[in-house]
Order: C-alpha cells, then structure tokens, then sequence
C-alpha cells in the first residue's frame, strides 16, 4: 500500500498538470498517460529519484487517430511497477528512446519500430529485428490488411460496426 | 590471426531452435557479439487481433512450446485483469500445480539440451527419461503432453481426475532421488566444473540493467522471483524458498534450474495438500473493453502479456513480453572475454526458446 | 600359457606358392605341347616358369597376402565388432530400452536369462529379435552409397590425399602391432633363450617404436583434411586437432620409455614374454618376491602406476574420444575437420578413428596387461594342409582369442569413461598434456629408473 502511494505522491508533485492522467490500477501498479515530449524527464525521475531498474516491456499500440507508446517499468526493490502511457501523433510518430538510461529498452524499442513503426530519436541502432531487413511494411499498424476467413471476422465488423 | 565476424547459425546443431548468432573472433577469444532473431516470427500479435479472446489460448500455448501452459495462463491472467473476472479457488490451486509441473518438464528439457552442448550425451536421455513421467502427469490432466490448451479465461478447462494426488505423489518421490542422481553425474564431474564455473559471468547490475529475468537474475544473487514479489493465482497461500546463487557463472546458472526443480516439487506438493473442493471455472464475458496486464514467473523469467479490448469479442492489442528476448541480448555481456568454445556452454545455460522470442 | 592359431608368414607363404603354382599351369601346359610339338622346351618358358615359382616372387605376394588378411583383421572384423559394442555399452548406458533387446529377450530365455542384466532385457513383445549386428554393415553399405562429394574451391590433392594418409597410418598401425606370437607382420624368427631353454621365437626389435612413429602420422593427415577444405570451421578444427594431437604425443612417448627403461625392451614379442613369467617383486639387497600363480604383469607394479595412468589418457586424446574429442564437436563446428567429406570418404575417416582407438588398446595391453599371454585348456589336433601327415594343433583358447578379449575389455573402458564424462574445452585439453601429464610420465621416468637401478620392485 505505501509504495506505491508514494510513487503515485512523488509522481503528482513533480509532474502535477503535465500528466494527463495519474492513478491506481491495482495493488502495487500505478498508471501515467503522458504526452511524448514529457517521457524522458518523467523516466528520469522514476530511475534516478524512485530507483526504477528495469524495462519490462514497451508496447507500440495504434489507435487510429494516434499511437502510443506504452512502458511498463518496474522496481525491484520498492516491488512497484509503473504503466506510462505516451501518446504521439499518427502523423509524426516520433518519439525519444530511453535505451540511454535503461539499456534493456533497446530491444523492445526495436521491436516497437520494426512491427509498427515508430521512431525512436536516440536509438544506438533502430534496425529492424523480426522482420527481414528489407520489408517495406510495418505489419501491426491497422491499416495493414490481413487477410481472413469469414470465420475470422468479428460479428461487429459482419453487422457493418 | 585477425579477427574475423563467425556465423553460428542459423542452421547448427546445438544452438537450440531458430537464431543466428554472429561472433567476432580474435583467435580463439570473443571480443563482440550479435543475436540474430526473427527466424521464426509467426505474426502472432496481428493474428491475436482476428481471433477471439478463448481462441487465441491455441495459439499462446504454441508460443513456448516446450512450456506451454505457463504461457496460455499467462494470457489468461491478463484477459481476466482485463474483464474483471474472478477466478475459482480451485482453479488457482489447479493452475498453480500444472505450472509447477510444466516448469519442471521444461527444465528437464534444459537439462536433456544443455548436457550434449557440453559433450555429455548421456544426459539427454536420462532427462527425457524423468521428463516422461511428467509429460505423462500433464497429459493425465489435460489431455495432451504438449500444446496442451488447458488454461481458459476463468479457470481451466476440465476438474483434475480423481487420483491425480496420487499420481503425482508418486512421481515426485521416484523424481526426488532421480535428480540427486543427475547432480551427481553432472556436479562430481570435474570436467563439468571445468566448463562451467567462471565462464559466462554477468554481474547483477549489468544484468538488470538489461533486462535479465528468471534463473538467469537469481543465478546473480538478485532474490527476485515473480511468484514472491508479485504473486498471482494460489502463489500467496504457498510458502516457498526461491533458488537464488551467487556467483552469476553458468554453473550458478545450472544450479539454480536444480534447485528450481525441486522447488517446484514442494509446491506441487503443497498446493495438492491445500487443493479445495468447487467449481474449476468461471464464464467470461464475450466482448470486453478495457486493457490488463498481468506478469507470470514462467520458465525462463518474466512473461508479461498486455492485452487491450476495445468492446469486440476479439482483443485490440496483444502484446507478449517474452523472457528470452531479452535474456539474449544480454548474452553478449556474458560472453566477452571467453572463448568460441564457451559460447556454446553460455547459450545453453540461458535457456532459449525461439518461438517465445520470435513470437 | 596358450599357443597361437594363426601363423600369417606360414599361411601367406603357403597361399602365395599355391596362386603362383596355380598361374605355373598354363605355362606348364604351353612347355609340354611345345615338347610334344618339337622335341624341346618353349623358348624362353621354362625360365619363366622358374620365375613365377621361385622364392623372389613367393615371398612378394606373400607380404601381399599377409597385408590384406591384416587389413581384412582390422575393417572386417575389429571394426564391425566394436563399433556394435560401442552401440550396446552407450545405449545401456543411456537406459536406452529399444537397442538392447537381444538374443536373450527372447521367450524361451526371457525367464531365465533375462534376469541376468546384460545379456538380455526381458520386453513384453520385442518388435525385433536379433543382436543388431547388421546394423554396422548396413552403415556401411548406405555410406558407400551416398554421393562423393568434392568442394568445388577444395584443394583437390590435398582433400583426396589426407583420408588415404589417415587410413593409410592406423593400417600402418595394424601391421606393426603383433596379435600372437604367430600374427604378425614386422618381425623375424630368430633363436633365443626362452625360460632356460633354447626357441625360436619372433623378434622386432624396434616395434613399440614403429607403433609410435604411425600413430604421429595421423596429426599430419587430419591438418591436411581441415586446411584442404577451404572451409573457416574445418580449418578451426584441423589445428586444434593438430594442436591436441601434437601435445599428447609427448606424454605417451615418456610414458613408454618408463616402460621400456624398465622392462629393457621396445620389442613387443619379449614384452609379452617378460610377462608370461611368474610374478616377480624385487627386493633390493634382499632378493625378490616371486608369486607363483600370477603371470608378471606390468600393471601389477605399482611403480609403473602413474605411466599407465598417463599413457591411458593420451591414448583416449589420441583416438580423439570423449572427453577429448573437441575437434570433431558437434556442438561448436558441426563435424570439425571432417564436415566437408561425405560418402565413404567420410566412412573411411570416420571409421579409421575406432581403429586407432583399437591399436591404442591394443599397445596398452601389450605393455601392461600381459599381451596375448591366457591359459590353455586343451589342444585339439587337426590336419595339417600344407604337410601332409603331421598334425597342426589348435589350442583352445588360443592367444588370438586372449588378446582380442583383453583389447575388447579395455576399449570398453574407454567407451565406459567416454559416455559419462562432458567434453573438454581446447585450452583446457593442452593444459591437461602440458602442464599435468608431462611433469607425471617424467616422475614415472624416473621412478622406474629407481626401481631398475635400485633393483626394488
């Protein structure tokens, strides 16, 4: 109960009004949604003030109107993890990598660049990693088509949703 | 003679499963190295995004498929974050006694591949050996020996069968001292210590900094278990050591997986001794909005699935977090300084699995 | 102690001069129609005739004969049989159920013999009954034929030659080590005084150190195969398995020059006989110590422990087995030199290994473990071919069968030591010859100087 509390406190003093939402998922598991110019200082602070050390993953999510870029960053010692949302806009999908700070962000931004395609402005080497080195495409954007059996098409989408 | 970049892979015996690893070599020593994945990437998150919630549990246990129910239940457990579900007493204790049980085989599978990578053929077969009275625990209760599809969002698919206690029972007292006599064969051997002790060496700090999860972060004396600190299903209930050694060689490596195993079996243990009476699932509803995730100590570290619904019966995003991907590039830390011979030694001590890590 | 069966100077020379009778014939035939014809002899006939049957020639196609049935000894024969007890051994080993079904997993045996571990595990319903012996053959014949590939950037001469010199060294092996006192190739009959009494017996007097000058062609060979491929990885594999080779030759020729200080002798015929005498302990000043009704085996001697010791490991890194077998490493280079051959090329190098593994055991049983020496039970009498009215004696067991066995029994060790032990990393392996095994064949050097000059043990 206390630690993340006091993550969640820590957060709100020193980012207050740049957040654009602050809270509890559940026991130990606070969340941020932030813009992206706000994600370097705010991952510094969790590494250098709250003793965040580790990546436990970095998810590229498309929107439709936007994309994010979602970070789940953990503390061992406090047992706290942290869920920051970074929103980026579909035109410009841009943001800055954290590689500098934590090095196991490397892969999965990578990862998030080579399946979906955002840059990641700071990247040692943004190289694509899956995916052959000469696909043109990012498959897991929404405007990427697959193609499916009827089985595989949702009810909404067969009742015109 | 000059240093030159050596392809190890993609199409070499020992290096298990799909990967390319390219080392640069100066003489006999490793100055650099470069995992090359993506062999075997299936598309498996776009192709999460067509199928519905309860479908995608086939497609999951594929993932991983030497431990494969830890990773359905893994999706599972973030589905139910996502929904909102409570799940049955009975079916945590179920989940938790299936996990240990597929930990244990997969760590026999381990053992079975890091034997002949060091020349010692005789344990592939011995650790097949045990590994079958497991597969077949797992197949008395599933149904299947692997890819099983067992996990449901809600529960698990079918109740345990009457003397399943039993059965297990049985088979871990004939595994208790089955495995004391695979250490011996493996820790009296000179040559093993050898090969193992002060070759692969990565330090904690290095090793969370890159993300390093699972027996390999225990093997650095980091205490860090996901059933301790951040426990889910029937893992609270259950008192446990977690393996943690010291010296992060691959002999640490090696030695945690050992004492892993017989963690596992103390729980399987106890979690049958604690396993209540009542329903063994619970409906989940069809379509779901919201986003969960959720993170499982599987075999090989942290698997952490995200998974997003936007109102359809099929999620929006899946995203799984594989262990191994990261394990390996941390590779490189550990193999600077050794020689090309060590690397195979090192690359069996972390445990790959290609299909979690190409996804 | 037993007799030998084979005598392959008398047999070769005794096939030799049937062959050249049997070609005499036609000329023969040609001198007496040319006597019915004219009155005289063919021009030039009844020299070649003399030729053909004379002693030069004999004894050339003799040595000819005597090389094949010792080639046909070791592929035929050695080679079949160990490498299908090599499968046996492992896959026990390995708890393996399948391959040891036997001739005693049978019915009828499986109440009484089954229960004897080894000799057959009782199966509910075998799916096969045989003792899988065929298997070896059958390997063989799918080598021979598979296609022979060369690559196309390989130094043709080189690649083509190095098997030939591999093969050609472990047959080299073959000639010079002797199976009895009657198997042999490399020697000579001459008289001596055998246990007070006047004999002929054979004699090499430099054997032992033609044996170790055959076993250090093979290093040559295989750097050879490794550089002619024109491949990164069979290079890597080619030098360490010089490197290795090359660094245990060293310990494995001290070691035996502890033995041969000792028992005074590089000559392998008077080893085995040294050793057929009753065990002998020498005192020192106060006499020695004889055990009547042991034979005097080196190995019974405990100040030539540690050469046996040492000369036992660098025969196992000289045949290139677990755990000395880094060269040919699965795990790291594929096959290591050998990856680029294929088909019977392949067989040939794949296969010489098991025999230098054999020559190997084979010098270690003659020089520690009493060679061909066993104990004669009864002799059968047979007819003699070649002299008509003498009769030729079998004993039973003879020396060929009492060597074969012992030789067998010590490559079951190495088999035994090599399944259960993991593999040894390169640097590791010459710092086990250089650092470990050298200062201990030369302590052994020395203590058996000790032992002769002091006259104790």
């Amino acid at each position: 109960m206390a630690a993340e509390g006091e993550v969640l406190a820590s957060l709100k003093d020193r980012f207050g009004g740049a957040l654009r939402d602050l809270g509890l998922v559940r026991d130990r598991v606070v969340k941020a949604v932030i813009d992206r110019k706000d994600l370097v200082p705010v991952c510094k602070f969790l590494k250098d003030q709250l003793g965040f050390d580790h990546v436990s993953c970095i998810t590229a999510v498309d929107w439709r109107d936007h994309f994010e870029s979602v970070y789940h960053l953990t503390s061992w010692s406090r047992n706290v993890m942290v869920q920051i949302n970074a929103w980026i806009p579909h035109d410009d999908p841009r943001i800055d990598s954290i590689t500098p700070l934590w090095n196991g962000a490397n892969v999965h931004e990578r990862e998030a660049y080579d399946l979906m395609g955002i840059v990641y402005d700071g990247h040692p080497n943004l190289t694509r990693i899956l995916l052959p080195k000469d696909f043109a495409f990012h498959p897991l954007r929404k405007d990427f088509p697959q193609e499916v059996d009827r089985q595989y098409i949702s009810r909404r989408k067969i009742g015109g949703g | 003679m000059a240093e030159m970049w050596i392809n190890m892979g993609p199409q070499h015996p020992m290096t298990h499963g799909l990967w390319n690893l390219r080392i640069k070599v100066d003489g006999e020593t490793i100055v650099d190295a470069e995992p090359e994945i993506g062999y075997l990437h299936r598309g498996y998150e776009k192709i999460m995004e067509v199928r519905e919630f309860q479908k995608n549990v086939v497609l999951t246990d594929r993932l991983c498929y030497v431990s494969s129910i830890t990773w359905s239940h893994a999706y599972c457990l973030a589905c139910e974050e996502m929904m909102g579900l409570d799940v049955p007493e009975r079916a945590k204790y179920l989940r938790v006694i299936t996990n240990e049980l597929q930990r244990v085989a997969s760590h026999l599978m381990w053992l079975a591949a890091y034997g002949p990578d060091l020349g010692l053929l005789t344990a592939l077969l011995w650790a097949l050996r045990e590994r079958e009275l497991f597969l077949d625990l797992i197949q008395l209760i599933s149904g299947a020996r692997m890819n099983q599809n067992y996990p449901r969002i809600g529960g698990v698919r079918n109740d345990a069968p009457p003397d399943f206690g039993k059965y297990c029972r049985k088979v871990i007292a004939h595994f208790r001292k089955k495995l004391e006599d695979h250490e011996k064969v493996f820790e009296q051997s000179k040559l093993f210590q050898m090969r193992t002790v002060g070759v692969g060496r990565i330090s904690r700090e290095d090793a969370i900094d890159w993300g390093v999860t699972g027996p390999n972060l225990r093997a650095c004396g980091a205490r860090i278990d996901l059933r301790k600190l951040d426990p889910y299903d029937a893992y609270p209930e259950i008192d446990f050591e977690p393996a943690v050694a010291h010296e992060g060689d691959s002999y640490a490596r090696y030695k945690v997986r050992m004492d892993e195993m017989r963690t596992s079996c103390d729980l399987i243990e106890a979690a049958l001794d604690k396993l209540p009476a009542g329903p063994y699932r619970s409906k989940p509803p069809r379509r779901a909005e919201g986003e969960g995730f959720r993170r499982t100590e599987d075999s090989r570290g942290e698997a952490l699935f995200y998974v997003i619904g936007d109102g359809d019966d099929r999620p929006y995003r899946v995203k799984i977090r594989s262990p191994v991907y990261s394990n390996i590039f941390a590779a490189p830390l550990m193999m600077r300084g050794n020689k090309v011979a060590d690397v195979v030694a090192i690359m069996g001590s972390i445990d790959v699995c290609v299909g979690e890590m190409d996804k | 102690m037993s007799g030998h069966l084979v005598d392959l100077w008398g047999w070769s020379h005794a096939l030799a001069s049937f062959i050249l009778w049997l070609l005499s014939l036609p000329l023969e035939l040609v001198n007496w129609i040319s006597f019915q014809a004219t009155g005289g002899p063919a021009p030039g006939v009844p020299g070649l005739i003399d030729f053909v049957t004379g002693e030069g020639l004999t004894a050339f196609v003799a040595v000819i004969i005597a090389v094949n049935i010792l080639l046909l000894w070791a592929t035929a024969f050695h080679l079949l049989i160990i490498m299908w007890i090599e499968r046996k051994m492992y896959s026990r080993l390995q708890d393996r159920r399948g391959i040891m079904i036997g001739l005693g997993s049978a019915e009828i045996l499986r109440n009484t013999l089954g229960r004897i571990p080894l000799i057959g595990r009782p199966f509910r319903r075998p799916s096969h009954l045989g003792t899988g012996f065929l298997q070896t053959v059958a390997d063989g014949v799918k080598l021979f034929q598979k296609e022979v590939i060369t690559p196309a950037t390989a130094d043709k001469w080189m690649f083509h030659a190095a098997p030939v010199m591999i093969a050609a060294s472990t047959l080299m092996l073959f000639v010079a080590i002797p199976w009895s006192d009657g198997f042999w190739l490399m020697g000579a009959y001459e008289s001596r005084v055998v246990n007070g009494a006047p004999a002929v017996v054979p004699v090499n007097p430099w054997g032992i150190l033609v044996v170790l000058a055959a076993f250090s062609i093979a290093p040559l060979g295989i750097l050879i195969a490794g550089w002619a491929s024109n491949n990164k990885y069979t290079l890597l594999g080619g030098m360490r398995a010089a490197a290795q080779l090359m660094s245990y030759e060293i310990p494995m020729l001290l070691s035996i020059i502890a033995l041969v200080i000792y028992a005074g002798t590089l000559d392998p015929f008077e080893l085995v006989r040294n050793q057929t005498a009753p065990l002998t302990y020498g005192l020192g000043p106060y006499g020695s110590l004889t055990v009547p009704w042991v034979q005097n085996w080196y190995i019974l001697n405990p100040i030539l422990w540690i050469a046996f010791l040492v000369f036992f490991i660098t025969v196992i890194a000289e045949a290139e087995r677990i755990p000395f077998d880094i060269p040919e490493a699965e795990a790291e280079l594929v096959e290591g030199w050998t990856t680029e051959y294929s088909g019977m090329r392949f067989g040939i190098v794949f296969g010489f290994k098991w025999l230098r593994a054999i020559a190997g055991a084979a010098l270690i049983v003659i020089l520690f473990f009493g060679g061909w020496s066993g104990p004669v039970f009864m002799t059968l009498d047979a007819p003699n071919l070649a002299a008509s009215g003498s009769t030729y004696s079998i004993p039973i067991l003879f020396q060929e069968f009492w060597f074969t066995v012992k030789v067998y029994l010590i490559f079951i060790v190495f088999v035994w030591i090599g399944w259960s032990v993991p593999r040894v990393r390169i640097d590791q392996i010459l710092n086990i010859g250089w650092k470990s095994l050298v200062p201990l064949s030369v302590l052994s050097i020395l203590l058996a100087a000790l032992a002769r000059g002091t006259g104790w043990f």
